[in-house]
């Protein structure tokens, strides 16, 4: 099998792109107690376009059943009324509005949907390398956003013996995008 | 539509069990809110893990079928301690397990309460709605909190006062409403 890096680009390259799910992650932490939670979901579907001129349009989705975390009881606590409710909303969406990009840093900025509740989040993350493989050209994209899981409409807490609420509302998700041509 | 309901309290004279009785005189036409009788709720017995290895006991698996047979629940609970009576506790213990799968998960809950003091078990209402969406039920926001519950019933067993018939009935609009076929969200 040959393999070759033809080059290194670190700028979205045009075309239509889907993502390879197998080597893509989408990931959540949250700050639980006196450490972090994390969690991550699988499948995801995703698409990039990216146009002549540089614009580019991100769109993706994932099963809210998708969710993995490392405790079943947990991933049932997530599924329910109280978190995602995956029986009412059963998907998560995101669509971009602008995507901008300096250097080979980039920025996304769009609307994600989690529970059934729209809002704007901003993206930000780096533009990796690109490279082919045979015939079919690969790159990697990174991105990460903040979101307060409250303004979703999932409230849950404990309050710790200090009084302190066990579940941070600021919640990073953090994704490896792993492209493929169309 | 089925409503089921569970009163927290054991005595058969109970101002919880009143309080149910009173709302499935409320109901609507189509709605049926059937009362969970007393000695079934007693007749579990304490949760051990190690008894919660297959078959549950009979009273367990019969709590189980009738409340997964319900399209709603409406529970209505006194106040020992600041807290749920310990039997209910231990009931939904049983009834949470399996926990991933257990009959209240996705299920639409209301809770109200009613004491002789002045403050109609408000907090043991908090404490159960936490216990019941931690099981995964669908918690309505609805509540009434029946203070001096030993001046609110007719000898008939009805509620005396018009306001409180209202907010019952406001509470079991909300659960009926929750317990309606929901449209599931599409995405965009």
């Amino acid at each position: 099998m040959s393999t070759s890096t033809v080059e290194k680009r670190n700028t979205l390259p045009t075309g239509d792109w889907s993502l390879d799910s197998v080597h893509s992650q989408v990931g959540f932490e949250v700050d639980y107690h006196v450490g972090t939670f994390r969690g991550s979901f699988s499948p995801v579907t995703a698409r990039l376009e990216v146009a002549d001129d540089g614009s580019a349009r991100l769109t993706g989705s994932a099963p809210v059943t998708g969710v993995r975390v490392q405790d079943e009881n947990l991933n049932a606590h997530l599924l329910s009324p109280e978190f995602f409710d995956a029986e009412r909303t059963p998907e998560i969406t995101f669509e971009s509005s602008e995507v901008t990009q300096s250097g080979d840093e980039i920025e996304v900025r769009g609307e994600l949907t989690i529970k059934g509740t729209s809002l704007p989040v901003r993206a930000r993350g780096t533009v990796g390398e690109q490279a082919e493989y045979g015939e079919r050209p690969y790159f990697g994209l990174k991105l990460e956003a903040q979101v307060d899981r409250t303004q979703y409409g999932m409230n849950w807490n404990n309050p710790l013996p200090n009084g302190k609420p066990a579940l941070a509302n600021d919640v990073t998700i953090n994704a490896e995008l792993f492209w493929t041509r169309s | 539509m089925r409503v089921l309901g569970i009163s927290g309290s054991l005595r058969p004279d109970s101002y919880n069990t009143r309080l149910l009785r009173a709302a499935a005189e409320l109901a609507p036409r189509d709605v049926e809110l059937e009362l969970l009788e007393s000695p079934r709720l007693k007749a579990v017995p304490p949760y051990d893990e190690d008894d919660d290895n297959g078959a549950a006991p009979a009273a367990v698996a019969q709590l189980r079928d009738t409340i997964a047979g319900a399209d709603a629940v409406l529970f209505a609970t006194p106040e020992y301690n600041s807290s749920v009576p310990g039997q209910l506790k231990n009931a939904l213990d049983w009834v949470s397990r399996p926990f991933a799968t257990n009959v209240l998960r996705n299920k639409p809950v209301a809770v109200v309460g009613a004491s002789a003091g002045a403050f109609g078990a408000v907090w043991a209402q908090a404490e159960l709605r936490k216990v019941l969406a931690a099981m995964g039920a669908r918690v309505v926001d609805g509540e009434l909190a029946l203070g001096h519950a030993d001046t609110r019933f007719e000898a008939d067993g009805s509620l005396a006062d018009e306001e409180v018939r209202g907010e019952l009935s406001a509470v079991l609009d909300v659960l009926i409403a929750e317990a309606r076929p929901q449209p599931v969200a599409q995405a965009a």
